[in-house]
This record gives C-alpha cells, structure tokens and sequence, in this order.
C-alpha cells in the first residue's frame, strides 16, 4: 500500500514544480567537485555540522558567545527549532503552540529528578515521552483542521497549557517561581540505589554534573544525533510523503490515501523533540518555568526558523542561534562596554559612535532585533540559508532562474 | 575543599575529555575550569573586581530596571571613590575607603531578565560563566529574585536581590547566599494593618483583588492577616490573571457584594490598570454600609504610581523608602542621583544602591572575597545611613530590619516627582517577625562552585 | 440577576474593543491576503496619538521648585490653561475626544506607508514570511514609542463629564446595583458606530462593492478588469485607521505602554479566527461572543466550580467552536486553509 503510494508521489512530483524544488533542500556545505549522490553529501553534511557544532567553543570566541550556558542555549534551542521545522518545513502546518512541549519537557524532566533519580536519562525518557502524549492529544484535536484554523488551534491548547501551569496547577508547576530540584524530594530510584548527593542538585550521567562544559557536549551530541535523524526523515520516503501532503494535500487523499495518521506521526516526533530540548534546559538548568509555554515562546521558535530558512535543515538552527545571540550578547552591552570597544577610536569620534550605537544595544536589543528580521525577509527571502545558496549559486555562475521554493507557496 | 573533592576533580577531568570527543581544541578550557572549581567561582586575579547587575530592560518593568541600572552605575561610582560619594559619606559603620573593593577598581556587567526566570538565570549564567561577576543583583519580581538565588546558591555567588517583595525570597525559598534588602509582604501587612485600623476604623469588609501568582498570594494572606487581626472580615478573595488588562469583569461584583474596602493585591501594570479602573466604575464616589468606600494598595512603586495618575491620590499602601524621607542617608543618596540623572531615584534604586554599597563593606570587613566570609560579615550586620535608619541584616533568613514607610498618593503635588507622601514611618520593632513561620533553610556556606 | 446584566455589560464593552481589532485585521486578511502581526501595534500607536494629543493640550510652562535644588522639578501649569481659563482646562479634559481628530489623519498615513513601503511587496510571499517581517514592524514600532514614552504606562483621563458611573439600573427601573462606568458606555456607543460606519461603506458603496467581490474571488475580480490591488492600499489604510481609533479610545481604560499591541495581538487573531477567515461578520460577532464569555467565566460563583476557567475561556471557546465549526462562525472555504 505504501509503496504504490509513494509511486503515486513520484509521479505526482514529476508535475510539480514545488515538490521538485523542495526536495533540493540540501545543506550547502560541502565541496562540489564532482557529482555526489544526496547520501554522499549527506555524510559530508553530518561531518561538517559535527564538526562545527563540537568545534564552537573554539570558533565563538572571537564573538563573546563561547561560555557554557549559551552554546547549550544555541544547541538546545536548535534541536526545538530542528524538530519544529519538521513539522513545518515538511508538511507546511504552521503550529503556534509549539513551546508547550518545550515546558512540558521541562516539567517532567524536573519532576523525574524530584521522583526518580538525578540521572539524566530517565529525565530525556520521561519527558520525551510526555511530551509525546500531549503531542497525540493536541495533534488529534489540532490536526483536524488545516491552514489557519490549525495554528490557532495549536495556539490555543499551548496558551491553555501555558495559564494553567501559572496559576491553577501551581501545586505540580510551583507557578511564577518555576519548579525546582529541592534537597527534601523524595528520589525513590536513588533512594532504593543508596546514592547519596552532595552539595548543589544538578543533573548527572554517571556521576558526572551536566552542567558547564559536559552539559554543553552532551547538547551537542544530542543535536547532531537529532540533526542526523531530521536529515533521515527528510530523505525518507516518508519525508516525500510528507512533501507530498504539503505541496497537495486534496491529490493524496484523491489517491485513496488518509494523510491523517503520518501527519499525526510527524507532529507527535516533533513535539518529542521539543521534548528532548525541554528536558536539557531543565538538565542544564534544574528549574522549569511556566514562560516557556508562553505563545512569546512559540513565537520564537516560528520566527527562529523562519529567520534561518524554514524546509531547509541547518537554517532553523542557525536561526535559533542568532536569535539567542541577541537575547544573550546584544542585551548586555552597555554604554561602559561600547566606550571600551571603540577605545581604539579619536575620542571624540569614540563618543559619536557610541551615542549612535547606544539605542541599539542594552536595553534597545530588541529594536535590533526587529530591524534584522525584516532585513532579512526583505532582502533574502527564503531566510538566511536561502540567501547563502543564492550567493553561493551566484558566485558560481549559475545563473539558472530557479525560484525559491517559498515564493512558490503563493498566498491565497 | 577536601582532598576528597580533588581526587573526584580528576575523574571528572578524564570524563570530560572524553566526552569532548574529536573537538581536542576545546579540551584546554576544561583543565583551566578544572583547575578553579576548586576554588569559590570568579575570584578576582586582577586589578578589578566584576559585579553583575541584571535588570529588566524588555517588558513592562523595563523603567523600573532602567531606574535600577542607573543606582548600579552610581554605587560603582561612589565606591571606586568617584562622584561626591553619595550615601557612603554617611553610611556605618563603614570600611569602605573608596578605591573599589580591597583596593580593586569595581567592573560591572548588565544584563536583561526580562522578568522572565529563564531569561534572568541565562543572563545571570553569562555574567558568572563568562564575564566573571563576583556577586550577582538587581532584579524586578520576586519569581525571578528566587530562581537568581538559587542559582547563586548552586555557583556559589553572592545574590543582592534588588525589589523583590514576596515572603518567600527570604521565607521558604532563602538561601545562604541570598541578601535582600527590599522589605516583603509580611511587613507590609503589619505596618499597613494598624494604620487602615485609625484611618477606616476596624469594623470593615475587605474584597482581595490578587494576581494570580506567588506573590500574589503571599501578599493576599498577610494582608488578609494583618487585617482580620485588627477585626476586618475578609468578604472574598478573587484571583484574576497576570496581565488581564481590562479588570472590568472582577470590579463588578466588588459593588454588590457588601465590601467596603478593595483591596489590589496587583503590582506594575496590573496596578495601574486595576486601580483606574476601579476608580472609573465610581468606587471612591460610594458608600456602602454607611462608610465611604475605600481602595487600598499595598505595595506602591513610584512608577506605578506615575503610571496610574490621578487615580492615586489619597489611597494607602507601603513602600521600602522614599525620596523625601528626612534622613542623612536619604538626602545624600538623591542628591547625588538627582545631580546625575535629573530625577530623584525609585525606591527600587535605593534598594540597589544599598544592596551594591552592602555588599562592598562586607568584603572589605571580610578582608577577603571568598564567599564564606563575605556572608559571615553581612550576617547580623547593623547599619544605618543608607537611607532607611538603623537596619538589620538577621543572620537566620538575610532579609533586611527596618522601618517600614506607610504612604499615601500625594493630594496637591508641589512638582512633577511629588506623588507619593509619607504617612507614617513604622518603627522595626513592629515589623519584626520570628524567621521560623516561613519554613525554608539556608543551606551551606560551602558550595563547590562554578 | 443584577450581576449577570453587568456582566453581559462588561462583555459587550470588551467584545466592542475585540470586534474593532479583529475587524481591522479580517479585511486585512481577507482582501489582502497577508497576515498581519503587527495589526496590534496599529493599535498601540491609536493609543499614544491620544496619550500624544494629551500632552501636546498640556504643554505647559515649568514652575520650578526651589525646595529642590539637587534636580529640575517642577510644577506644570499648561498653556493652554494659563491663556484661556476655564475654556483651557475644558479643552484638556477632552483631549480623548479630541484625540480622533488627529488619530485619523496619523494612522491614514502609517497605514498608507506601510502598504506602500513595505506590506505590498508581501502579497505574493509565503504566510510566513508576511509573519516574519510584519512580527519585526511591530517589535520596531513598539521600541520606537519606548524611545519616545518609556516603559511605564502613561495615564490619560477620560473627561471628567464622563469619567464616574452611570446608574444604568435606575434609568430602567432594576435598582441602584446596576452602575456602569460613563466612559465604557461612550466607548460600547463608539465601536458600534464605527462598526456600522465601516459595514454601509462596505456594503453600499461601490467602492466596497469592489472589495467585497475581492474577498470572494480575486481572480474574477481580475479578470474584469478591476486592479485590486490598487484598492488594496485603502483597505488597508481602513483597517489601521479603525486600529488606531479603537486604541485612542481605549487609552483612558487601559494606560497605554509599548506593550500593548502585543498584549492584544493573540486575542485579536483568535478571534479573527474563530469568526471565519474572511467574515467581517463573523469577526464582530465571535469578539461580542467572547467578551461576554470571559465575563461570565470570571464569576466567582463559575470560578469556584471551575477554578482557572477565567484564564482559559477564551482559548477552550475557540478550540470547541473550530471543532464543531470547521471555519469558524462564517468563514468560508478555501481562505487560507493551507
């Protein structure tokens, strides 16, 4: 049945002009010097993303963002945007209630070190698996809709979710203050075990604290774990499917085919990976707030992905990266720190550039913020990978007047 | 630290390269962290010593953070002995000799928490992981003060909560590595109690209005406590969600219901709005139960009050400090803000600059800047000239003793920054409650740091 | 009883501001095409023309306070009061009122401006990207007005004739409980009017005979011969005018802060959305709707049976009727269901 189906998918794609274009979403990395096959490049993708991803210590520095907390910000926050772009970049379901899943991973990771043990890796499974069901719940009720009335949908349950866990369910979320690790929890499994903790709780795999720079690796290896599964979907003749659905979804289901349960598995893998990047904000950091469920947050992760290029697989991440860029490094310049970064200025040009500069950073981060978003939509549409692959097709020469695959999505 | 944690320290070392795997051009930062986290975290090597002054800049608080980074930027001042010197002048007992802190020039950082936990522990982490602040403050709500605070407890840096005014900073949640200066809920209950008595007289029906979270509740029941008490019945108590805006559906039933007081358990923007609202819907025009209709709000900013108008004026509540206080401390302290920014400082400024000037004696009492001592010197420490008169910093919960000011939006404002008067100052003695009723601990004093 | 009728009032009062937002933003939508995140910043800056307007009415000569000697600090009498008297202060205390008259011409240029600048080079782009650039205005605008306002809310007054309780109860013979805050009433009476206005221009004009038959089917709209996307820049100036004036209006019952846009931006989409994509009337109709349910599911006697209700009403409304109704209260087909 699925493979007569994908037939038909095959088929379907040769007539369109979408679905052929988005399934030449491949990272640009990579030298092209001789024709590869997508799994050749696909390799070099994953080695080349490894590399970069355990290499950012080194590479950050010059930019001020090689500290711990903020490299596992960007690895976290990549595998959310990573798994919300599954969702969106494949079948076009826009969901706007996607930071629910991030706090209940959060909640249950927690809640995992409060019950269980201070291993982490019951904590990635418990909530993994969560977020897992509430994903079925809210995609059961939210996938009967499409368009629109899906992402209010989506939006609505996660802003239940998300008022609740404030105030009504404080006894489960400990509300505003966030629930957190507390010396007098019970921890039946490490109770049962005999092991004993020692001076601040924190998250451990083996004994060892997963904060700093071990938390930061063990993000890291799980984003390249995700990133590689994403890259797996995507080729998969699942992932085809899914195009499929998005690029016609009337087509599949003329074919005799109900779309329903693969996009429903497609929402439930992404809500887990939302999951899993909950449960390392809550390994790295042993608190779980009710703001990460806000719509501010789903927001976040719709713009970071659109920011970096939706469909495409490493924009997302990278545009998880620059946003908490901003949100870490911009907000903390001052006008003390501006004055010593142009200290190498005449004085008086010094004061000029500082006072041009000062509405822009501190306090005005996100009145930058806002001026790149619309630059970048403005100039690169597509997002920033998609600006990357046009310089890069420019600067080859190739002149070829492919339109990019969002320009495709006309509105309605 | 014991050999015990040294040994342990190596395994950990191995672990880790290890775990970083391929990237051996990262490795080196882990021998050098390795090498410190035997130490206590961010023990300055230089000739500066790194403060981090973490405010909301983004959101609705982010005046308020602004006021607070500009009291920040002063105390540095002051204390690497530039400026006149504002309230150090009559601050004491005082070791401070203004040339920094153990004669190392105060750096600071700045970060935005845009009230948000999250937001305010990543920021915190940046300026402890990688500008290197040795003590960490400011902040504007009292869910981000607690989960700043134990952060601090888990890195082993010194938290100076800024406003922050829920029992449970210092209550159930205190750590030992958290100060606060900022009174809490409690006191406002006692201090504002007895004041309501004389003003309404003691036979009232009170209607709570709170918003729906920690603090909230915490001030709801103090207040609720302080009252009944003093014989006020307390009709009902509705909870209405954070950042509702339009009130209107939660006034309406105030009317009708037999109350006679309201009381707005609500702070920023939620104050503003609540308090106008309830004055449009013609609360203050009322009579119920042959009294005239009264709103009370406990704790007031200037800010809010700012932002609420003429909807202020003559309705009660409490506040850590004013302006207009006649002090030395307090007349030290806004002159020289004044003279800086054109403006007289926000009660959360004082709180701040108090909290900064604190937190440098103590290391120059300490002689040293190892946390343990550091917190040993602020514990039980009496001081005054900050602003506030004789203060206590009570050893068993780190929360600030001292006269709590009950005020009154002003009537007749003299100037543009004369809003609130000052109706009574209440004496300590009655504000002092006994540290065990909130529950909590204080945890170590060791912590293995960051 | 008494509580239920000012409850149903307090609903229409809200469900006046949402149905002018989401009205705004319907049009927008349905003629357009373009989802629009910063409809509610339109609605922040309606509010800061009338807090604008006020202080313009109240610029004022500085007295200065010698008692304080360490800062400026003054007392402000406005020149307007100094120059003309009672006439003066009569004129500040309806600078809301009077805030219309520059709210309109204002918003007609923003509006204009940003069709032309920025929102008409968006038309054939994806939703998401319309998402991305227009999320990025209102980030803009609203750091712009804290440049100019600050964080903290700005208190504007409603005119003193207007600013107490009507004793709506007596006027019907139900009683004295029954009162209602003048300017509420004022600003139920001016949503209603400029939702009628905006309707006959829609319905009887050609105009929006136009539009309307946009709405439906742009294709055959073009295929006549009628270039709508020239009309477009009208439509949309419309939707920022209503915008701001449902903002200026509002500014005495809300104390406008940068913020406030954002604050209004989910709920004005939810209830876009629950009256159907491209339904004006099911627009008004789903804001009156949920304005009068999230007053009555702030009742203490439904709060104490459902505790949390209030804070969710709006959000479980909207799931059940999208459940039910597949496309909202009206909405048609095929508007932006992919």
């Amino acid at each position: 049945m699925v493979k007569k189906v994908i037939q038909k998918i095959r088929k379907a794609a040769i007539s369109d002009p979408d679905f052929e274009v988005s399934t030449r979403q491949l990272p640009p990395r990579g030298p092209e010097t001789k024709p590869m096959t997508p799994v050749d490049k696909d390799w070099i993708a994953i080695v080349a993303f490894t590399i970069i991803i355990l290499a950012m210590p080194w590479w950050l520095q010059p930019l001020g963002a090689a500290y711990p907390d903020l490299m596992q910000k960007f690895a976290i926050y990549g595998i959310f945007a990573l798994g919300f772009n599954l969702l969106f970049g494949l079948t076009g379901y826009l969901s706007f209630g996607h930071a629910a899943f991030l706090g209940v991973g959060s909640y249950a990771a927690v809640w995992s070190f409060k019950l269980f043990t201070m291993n982490i890796i019951p904590a990635v499974l418990f909530a993994m698996l969560v977020a897992g069901v509430l994903a079925v719940v809210i995609g059961f009720i939210s996938l009967r809709r499409s368009g629109i009335y899906f992402s209010i949908l989506t939006l609505a349950l996660a802003q239940m979710c998300y008022n609740l866990a404030y105030s009504v369910l404080t006894p489960i979320t400990n509300g505003e203050t966030g629930l957190r690790v507390l010396r007098d929890d019970p921890r039946y499994l490490d109770a049962a075990f005999g092991t004993e903790h020692q001076g601040v709780l924190l998250g451990s795999l083996f004994g060892e604290r997963m904060v700093g720079y071990p938390g930061f690796y063990l993000c890291a290896a799980l984003l390249i774990i995700a990133f590689y599964i994403a890259l797996r979907i995507m080729r998969s003749p699942y992932g085809m499917m899914l195009r499929a659905i998005k690029s016609n979804q009337n087509r599949m289901i003329y074919t005799g085919f109900n779309p329903r349960p693969y996009m429903l598995t497609i929402f439930i893998i992404s809500g887990m990976y939302a999951g899993l990047a909950g449960a390392l904000l809550a390994i790295t950091d042993p608190l779980a707030g009710a703001e990460r469920m806000q719509w501010t947050a789903s927001g976040e992760v719709v713009l970071m992905t659109i920011l970096g290029g939706a469909g495409t697989i490493s924009g997302p991440i990278l545009g998880a990266a620059i946003i908490k860029y901003f949100e870490n490094i911009f907000s903390a310049l001052n006008d003390s720190a501006l004055a010593s970064a142009f200290s190498f200025l005449p004085h008086s040009v010094q004061e000029f550039v500082v006072t041009i500069l000062s509405p822009f950073v501190g306090e005005g981060w996100h009145l930058t913020l806002g001026l790149l978003f619309m630059v970048i939509v403005i100039f690169l549409p597509g997002g920033i990978m998609e600006g990357i692959r046009r310089t890069y097709r420019f600067l080859r020469g190739h002149g070829r007047g492919s339109k990019s695959q969002t320009d495709l999505q006309a509105a309605e | 630290m014991s050999t015990n944690d040294r040994t342990s320290l190596s395994r950990r070392s191995l672990l880790k390269a290890s775990a970083a795997g391929a990237s051996v051009l990262a490795a080196p930062h882990f021998f050098i962290k390795g090498a410190y986290a035997a130490e206590y975290c961010n023990m300055p090597t230089g000739d500066t010593v790194t403060l981090g002054f973490n405010v909301p800049q983004t959101g609705p608080y982010a005046d308020e953070g602004l006021d607070e980074l500009k009291a920040f930027q002063l105390a540095v001042k002051h204390l690497n002995g530039e400026g006149d010197g504002g309230a150090l002048n009559t601050f004491k007992p005082s070791n401070l000799k203004g040339n920094g802190i153990l004669g190392k020039k105060v750096a600071y950082v700045s970060g935005d928490t845009q009230t948000k936990s999250d937001a305010a522990r990543a920021s915190a982490k940046r300026m402890i992981e990688k500008d290197g602040a040795l003590m960490i403050s400011g902040g504007s709500s009292s869910g981000v003060a607690v989960a700043v605070q134990s952060l601090c407890q888990e890195t082993g840096v010194i938290f100076m909560a800024g406003l922050t005014h829920s029992n449970d900073t210092t209550g159930k949640d205190k750590r030992r590595y958290g100060f606060r200066h900022f009174f809490n809920a409690y006191m406002s209950g006692q201090a504002l109690g007895p004041i309501l008595a004389q003003e309404y007289g003691k036979d009232r029906k009170a209607y709570h209005l709170t918003a729906d979270y920690t603090w909230g509740w915490t001030q709801e029941e103090s207040i609720k406590d302080a009252t009944e008490k003093l014989g006020w019945e307390t009709v009902q108590t509705v909870r209405t969600p954070l950042g509702a805006g339009d009130f209107s559906q939660y006034l309406t039933p105030v009317l009708n219901s037999g109350a006679d007081v309201l009381i707005l358990n609500h702070y920023g923007s939620d104050m503003v709005n609540s308090l106008r609202q309830a004055v449009q819907f013609g609360m203050r025009e009322k009579q119920v139960n042959g009294k005239d209709f009264q709103i009370v709000v406990p704790l007031y900013s200037e800010l809010m009050a700012m932002g609420a108008g003429e909807a202020v004026k003559g309705i009660l509540g409490t506040a850590n400090w004013n302006w207009q206080l006649d002090n030395d401390g307090t007349k030290a302290f806004a002159k020289s803000f004044g003279q800086e920014y054109g403006q007289p400082p926000s009660q959360a400024a004082q709180t701040c600059y108090a909290q900064t000037i604190l937190y440098a004696n103590a290391c120059e009492t300490a002689g040293e800047f190892t946390p343990p001592a550091v917190i040993k010197a602020l514990e039980g420490f009496e001081f005054e000239g900050l602003g506030n008169g004789k203060t206590l910093y009570r050893a068993e919960d780190h929360q600030c003793f001292k006269p709590v000011l009950v005020v009154k939006g002003k009537e007749n404002p003299s100037n543009q920054f004369d809003i609130l008067e000052v109706v009574e100052v209440v004496p300590t003695e009655q504000v002092t409650y006994d540290p065990s009723i909130f529950g909590g601990e204080l945890g170590p004093y060791e912590v293995q740091g960051c | 009883m008494d509580a239920l009728i000012l409850q149903i009032l307090n609903g229409l009062d809200k469900g006046a501001a949402y149905a002018l937002i989401a009205l705004g933003l319907t049009l927008v939508f349905g003629t357009l095409g373009v989802v629009n995140f910063a409809h509610g910043a339109l609605f922040m800056l309606g509010a800061f023309c009338a807090v604008t307007m006020q202080k313009l009415l109240t610029l004022s000569t500085r007295v200065r306070d010698e008692s304080i000697t360490f800062f400026e600090a003054y007392k402000e009498v406005p020149y307007l009061e100094s120059w003309l008297g009672d006439t003066g202060r009569i004129i500040i205390d309806y600078s809301v009122p009077l805030s219309i008259l520059l709210t309109i011409p204002v918003m007609l240029l923003v509006g204009v401006v940003m069709e032309r600048g920025l929102i008409r080079h968006f038309y054939k782009r994806s939703h998401a990207e319309q998402i991305l650039v227009t999320f990025g205005l209102a980030i803009v605008l609203q750091e712009i007005i804290k440049a100019i306002f600050g964080a903290n809310p700005v208190p504007v007054p409603a005119p003193p004739a207007v600013a107490g309780s009507a004793s709506i109860g007596e006027w019907f013979g139900l009683g004295p409980a029954i009162s209602y805050p003048w300017w509420r009433l004022v600003y139920l009476g001016f949503s209603l009017v400029i939702l009628a206005a905006v309707f006959a221009f829609l319905q009887l004009t050609t105009f929006g005979m136009t539009v309307r038959a946009g709405m439906r089917d742009r294709e055959t709209v073009g295929l006549l011969g009628i270039d709508i996307e020239k009309r477009f820049i009208i439509v949309f100036a419309l939707a920022a005018i209503v915008a701001g004036l449902a903002g200026a209006m509002y500014a005495p019952i809300l104390a406008p802060n940068y913020h406030l846009g954002m604050d209004f931006l989910v709920i004005s989409f939810v209830v876009v959305v629950v009256g159907g994509m491209g339904s004006l009337g099911g627009a008004v109709a789903a804001g009156f709707l949920l304005g009068i349910l999230q007053s009555f599911a702030s009742m203490t006697e439904v709060k104490s049976i459902l505790p949390g209700i209030d804070q969710i009403i709006i959000y479980l409304v909207a799931v059940v009727i999208l459940l039910v109704r597949p496309r909202g209260l009206m909405g048609r087909s095929g508007i932006m269901e992919t």
